[in-house]
């Protein structure tokens, strides 16, 4: 195949940052009306590769090549000039803006005047073409994530993108907006458009994908031509260079309760109400709570974690009663939280690791005494947590905003579990996270289940939910919408109780 | 090329103490055109301003009696702005200070080995109190601090003006002046021949007290963890309003403190000018050493150097004393540059044709 038949040809691209070789000799081609998976796991170059495609990055060696036409790349505004589009996972919109205001932001307009029926025209002739409807005067706030996403397609198909890069787009989504995202690419794909899919989800592969590239370490490990013939299983091999077996859950023994919620309600302006949840979670148990995003769970967790007071209802922590509830107070009742954004609501980047680490500890006589810091024990505590959950960083005091996203989770459970919570509260633990890292996560839960605590997993990731709770809990509009033990469940079942169907 | 900006995994210590020398030599090398405008000789002219600082005893002494007052408004404005509580009103709090000072120094019924402590004391509370209002108002109400803090400077200033205008007016000079504290409230000396007062000594301790403080308490790591990540901070337990009026207080202490200095030990009253913006100077100080307690103490040594050897060098090579203010503003500039390369590297890409 020579590159002139090819929309996009990178070719020996090479790029390394300090001693980290992120990419060698990658090579990536690109034939119109293909959808192609990228596939590796976090650290492996995918993101790498196409920053340097969008020109955030520059290569240090190889070439790229658009349509035969070889390209130089510096910025973004360059890459969208050649028609290079790309949505990323925390999207770029004005959010007060409307669709259609979003839409004409930096594109030339008529005479030095929006040209706003043009805009308009087009937003529906996409719509009918690929499917991809929004209302022209909808608040983009008030756009469900699954619809900010589609205008951020919608975005690139207005710059006349050829080449759409999607990173990772179904981390946000829903199943069924999973589903609605996956036809709209084969129709733009049908449509001559070429579109590089990064994931880590093995069955995404599978579903929409036409080819794979899969790296590893910076390089291509594999190009598989026909996913749909090879097996999730050797998918997974190529991925990470070795088998993953799914943790085994064994039957564990279902203790006291440890922790009970009962007709708890909140009324914060602007976020979701809670209305009337009651909820028990015991020793020993995975509880899963599956809902679309937005439907409370942030809220439950905040109540349990003692950062939102309830306005009415009781919660108990083995028995007892607790009144005036506060984050410290949680802790102090061992009940863990891993917060659902790490970035902003776990750890502080711009200080050292150790300063992250114990964060929630600096109180413990371990950490201090008297007000006064132990650094050489909290610097030793970190060098711990380091190297018993293998945490890939030079050492303490490096910037915790350095580490990558599975380190920095890996971080945030180390110093969760740190003092043997009772009850762990885990928000979307692993989102964002490689196949390996997700692994060590979840058996880090299975290990705490065994050990007899409780832990409350919030997932919008359904296998994630089925492999390991026990029971799961559907959240809708704020109140539990139903509970299933994980023998009755099933992916349908669950799936309807999100969506706001009765449980049958 | 292109250049990009890579955040560093963490900064060694010889970058830490060779940016603020980097910057101080750009500032010099970028104001060494004025002078040459001005028709001196850059070598003679540099020589001057910070020569004559160290060049006598007394001159040192100077320098130092000028530094001490931003040495505390530097390390008020630094412990503040660590935990991202935007005081702007060192400025006011110093004042409030001062007043406190001279209220207490002019009370006759104070035994006299108390009047000195109590001086200190007082001070420190008016200066904290002061800050406090700013702080309540932030916490209670979402007030913008910065919005605050600052117009407080003028609301305390007109306090005192209208103060010293009226029941504290100096009777005997019939100056808006107030009148002197006793001479047993006045700070010892502790050079002789020269004006090295207490309060000196007292901006040189604070220093290193504040470093201890943020670097090695609780208190300390929750100012700083409050002030990088506040809804970091909650999620671990830290007591976010708590932290901030702590802070709020310390650092009004600090910038009362230095109002003590000034009255306790130089001017012995309070009178409208008895701060020529020590409070403002003390922001500029705090960045400039990179909020780093022990970098003030260099930074605020620093300006008092160039603005005690403005003066000697004006009369020696007639460029105008207004370089002082120059090389203080290009040095903060150059600062915040260098600044940026203790946090970031920068890396240089060839593009694949280059």
């Amino acid at each position: 195949m020579s590159d002139s038949d090819l929309l996009l040809s990178m070719r020996g691209v090479c790029k390394s940052f300090g001693v980290v070789q992120a990419n060698q000799q990658v090579d990536l081609l690109l034939k119109a009306g293909d959808i192609l998976g990228l596939l590796g796991e976090n650290g492996a170059g995918k993101t790498t590769l196409m920053n340097i495609l969008f020109g955030t990055y520059q290569a240090d060696q190889g070439s790229i090549s658009i349509q035969g036409q070889p390209v130089e790349i510096h910025s973004s505004a360059d890459a969208l000039e050649l028609g290079v589009g790309m949505v990323h996972q925390h999207f770029h919109l004005v959010p007060r803006h409307t669709v259609l205001e979003n839409l004409m932001l930096g594109r030339p307009g008529k005479g030095g005047r929006l040209d706003q029926t043009g805009a308009r025209d087009r937003l529906e002739e996409i719509g009918k073409h690929y499917g991809l409807k929004l209302n022209p005067d909808a608040i983009v706030s008030e756009l469900t994530i699954g619809e900010q996403q589609r205008l951020e397609i919608i975005k690139a198909l207005f710059r006349k993108a050829k080449i759409l890069i999607l990173d990772e787009p179904t981390a946000v989504l829903t199943p069924k907006e999973s589903e609605g995202l996956f036809s709209a690419l084969r129709a733009l794909a049908d449509g001559g458009m070429g579109i590089i899919f990064i994931t880590h989800k093995l069955y995404e592969v599978r579903e929409v994908t036409n080819r794979v590239v899969v790296m590893r370490g910076g390089a291509v490990t594999a190009v598989v031509e026909d996913p749909r013939a090879v097996t999730e299983g050797s998918l997974a091999q190529m991925m990470c260079g070795h088998e993953l077996t799914p943790p085994e859950k064994t039957t564990s023994q279902l203790r006291d309760p440890l922790l009970k919620l009962s007709g708890i309600s909140t009324r914060i302006p602007n976020r979701p109400f809670l209305k009337d949840v009651d909820m028990v979670v015991h020793g020993g148990e995975i509880l899963g709570i599956a809902g679309v995003s937005g439907n409370g769970q942030r809220e439950l967790a905040d109540v349990i974690a003692g950062i939102l007071p309830p306005s009415e209802g009781k919660i108990e922590v083995k028995g007892n009663t607790i009144t005036q509830s506060s984050p410290r107070k949680m802790q102090k009742l061992k009940i863990g939280r891993i917060p659902e954004d790490r970035m902003t609501t776990g750890l502080v980047t711009t200080l050292p690791l150790f300063s992250s680490m114990v964060l929630p500890w600096i109180n413990h006589p371990n950490f201090s005494r008297l007000g006064i810091l132990r650094l050489k024990a909290i610097r030793e505590f970190t060098e711990a947590m380091i190297s018993r959950f293998g945490i890939r960083a030079i050492g303490p005091e490096v910037r915790t905003g350095t580490l990558s996203g599975g380190n920095l989770q890996k971080a945030l459970l180390a110093r969760e579990l740190a003092f043997d919570p009772e009850v762990l509260l885990a928000s979307q633990p692993t989102r964002g996270l490689d196949v390996a890292a997700a692994d060590f996560v979840h058996r880090k839960f299975l290990e705490l289940r065994e050990a007899g605590a409780a832990i409350i997993l919030i997932s919008e990731d359904l296998e994630e939910l089925f492999t390991l709770s026990d029971r799961i809990m559907v959240m809708y509009e704020g109140c539990v919408h139903g509970e299933q033990n994980i023998a009755d469940a099933s992916v349908e079942k669950i799936g309807l109780m999100m969506a706001g169907a009765e449980a049958a | 090329m292109h250049l990009r900006l890579e955040l560093r995994e963490h900064t060694p210590l010889w970058l830490n103490l060779a940016l603020p020398f980097s910057a101080v030599l750009a500032t010099l090398v970028l104001c060494s055109g004025l002078v040459a405008l001005a028709d001196a000789n850059v070598i003679d002219a540099y020589s001057k301003l910070f020569l004559s600082a160290v060049s006598s005893r007394f001159n040192m002494v100077e320098t130092f009696v000028k530094a001490a007052p931003l040495i505390l408004t530097g390390l008020a404005v630094t412990v503040a702005f660590k935990a991202k509580f935007w005081n702007i009103g060192a400025e006011g709090q110093l004042l409030a200070g001062a007043m406190g000072a001279a209220f207490v120094g002019g009370i006759e019924s104070l035994p006299t080995f108390s009047l000195v402590p109590l001086m200190i004391i007082f001070s420190a509370v008016c200066g904290a109190c002061w800050a406090l209002l700013p702080a309540v108002l932030r916490t209670r109400f979402k007030v913008d601090d910065v919005v605050t803090t600052l117009l407080l400077n003028f609301v305390i200033f007109y306090i005192m003006t209208a103060l010293l205008d009226g029941p504290w007016k100096d009777p005997l000079s019939g100056y808006p002046d107030s009148p002197d504290i006793r001479m047993d409230a006045e700070f010892p000396i502790l050079l002789r021949a020269t004006r090295l007062h207490l309060g000196v000594l007292l901006s040189l301790v604070a220093a290193p007290l504040v470093w201890l403080l943020i670097r090695r308490t609780t208190l300390g790591f929750s100012i700083s963890v409050v002030g990088e990540n506040p809804e970091a901070a909650a999620y671990g337990g830290i007591p976010i309003t708590r932290v901030l009026i702590y802070t709020a207080l310390i650092s009004g202490a600090l910038a009362g403190l230095a109002g003590a200095g000034e009255v306790g030990g130089l001017h012995f009253q309070v009178m409208a000018g008895i701060s020529p913006g020590y409070g403002y100077t003390g922001i500029v100080i705090a960045m400039l050493a990179r909020l780093n307690p022990l970098g003030v103490v260099p930074a605020a040594l620093f300006f008092a150097i160039v603005v005690t050897g403005a003066e000697a060098m004006s009369r020696a090579t007639g460029v105008p004393v207004f370089l002082a203010d120059v090389i203080q503003g290009t040095a903060l500039v150059t600062m915040l540059i260098a600044q940026l390369f203790s946090t970031y590297r920068v890396r240089t890409h060839l593009s694949a044709s280059e």
